[in-house]
């Protein structure tokens, strides 16, 4: 009687949430299909060809400042105002200076910590980073040896009883 | 690639001419005058082709009209004061923007003393060709650097855009004969406006002058002129 019932509801009443508790699965199915489709229906897109990220060879300056090297505005000149002097001078220093550096910065880099300190530095944290990646056991072992070494080294030491 | 372009280094170019490459392997950066369009560069001034190491190529021209171009240092003129941005005249084909706020010590309590018609020396911090351009009179760090508002006493003359270049070329030969003639304070925007101060309101005259002469004349007859004027001034 009720799936009678059911049967005679329309789509759309099926559709509303309410009603999706006394759903069977197949009806439920149907419905979601339906439903798709009419999305994917709606759904429109443009017909282009797949746009190509192209690199760019060609870049475009508008400015002059960067192509001439212009200097800083504000001049002054004999003293007529020395602040602005002061800062004529630092202004123009700056932009000279800024492609000096680029280039001693790379040679500072490589001389600041050499190859061979490296090496150094590294010769002695060979131990140290061998024992905090070791498990626990290991590392007793490691003690361990450490100790027989010890001993041995005592033993070497012990006094000898001088014979009759 | 650029080898097209190589080849036209010191020759007239036309608005309209087009420069095409086959194999594209190298960057080129062109600058003002050139306009890249697809794969090509067409020339969009009239004037002489440039270049410079190791692959920067622009066109040398002559014009008296400023376009605004981003990160350029200009002088405006402030026109009007409308809330909380100035409105500075500075040559374009629109009126700058300039934010109370864009001035080295500002703070919302602490509001810069900028009257309408005084001189400032700012850059652009925004110029795009469609948008209202927009003037800081303060670097990324918040420092002055000789921008903000300056001229009591000087000389405003507006020059060709030519002259201004020449003028802020590095040792350039017009600046270092110009100095000969006395002390003067001077303030070069790329918008083609210059400002002067000298000792005496005659002297200001006298270098106004001269640097508008400047314009059109053979380095022997600057000279000329630039010598009689130190000793008329002496």
């Amino acid at each position: 009687m009720a799936n009678e019932n059911a049967a005679k509801l329309s789509k759309n009443l099926l559709r509303m949430k309410f009603m999706q508790r006394g759903l069977d699965a197949e009806v439920k199915k149907q419905l979601e299909e339906e439903e798709k489709k009419i999305i994917s229906d709606e759904h429109w897109y443009l017909d282009l060809p797949e746009l190509q990220a192209k690199e760019n060879f060609i870049i475009e300056e508008r400015s002059f400042v960067p192509c001439e090297d212009l200097v800083y505005g504000r001049m002054s000149f004999k003293g007529f105002n020395p602040e602005v002097e002061k800062l004529m001078a630092l202004m123009n220093t700056q932009n000279q200076d800024e492609e000096e550096e680029d280039e001693e910065d790379l040679s500072r880099m490589e001389t600041d910590v050499t190859d061979e300190e490296m090496a150094r530095r590294y010769e002695s944290l060979v131990g140290s980073m061998k024992r905090k990646f070791a498990t626990k056991r290991e590392r007793s072992q490691m003690q361990d040896e450490d100790g027989k070494r010890m001993i041995e080294a005592k033993v070497k030491k012990v006094f000898l009883k001088p014979q009759d | 690639m650029s080898d097209c372009l190589k080849e036209k280094v010191g020759e007239v170019l036309l608005p309209g001419d087009i420069f095409s490459f086959e194999n594209t392997s190298e960057k080129v950066i062109c600058g003002p005058g050139l306009r890249r369009n697809g794969d090509e560069v067409l020339v969009c001034k009239s004037g002489i082709l440039r270049h410079k190491h190791p692959n920067m190529y622009w066109v040398d021209s002559q014009q008296k009209r400023y376009v605004p171009v981003k990160g350029e240092s200009v002088i405006g003129i402030v026109t009007a004061k409308s809330g909380d941005v100035f409105k500075v005249d500075v040559g374009g084909s629109e009126l700058a923007s300039l934010s109370y706020l864009a001035f080295e010590g500002a703070t919302k309590r602490n509001r810069p003393n900028v009257q309408v018609g005084d001189l400032v020396y700012g850059q652009f911090l925004i110029a795009n060709k469609d948008m209202e351009p927009e003037l800081v009179c303060i670097d990324s760090c918040g420092r002055a650097n000789g921008m903000g508002v300056f001229g009591a006493g000087g000389l405003l003359i507006k020059v060709s855009l030519g002259l201004v270049r020449r003028l802020l070329a590095q040792q350039s030969a017009l600046v270092k004969e110009l100095e000969q003639v006395f002390p003067f304070e001077m303030v070069v925007g790329l918008n083609g406006r210059v400002w002067v101060k000298a000792q005496s309101m005659q002297r200001v005259q006298v270098l106004a002058s001269l640097l508008e002469s400047c314009e059109n004349m053979t380095p022997q007859q600057r000279h000329a002129l630039f010598r009689r004027a130190a000793n008329g001034a002496s």
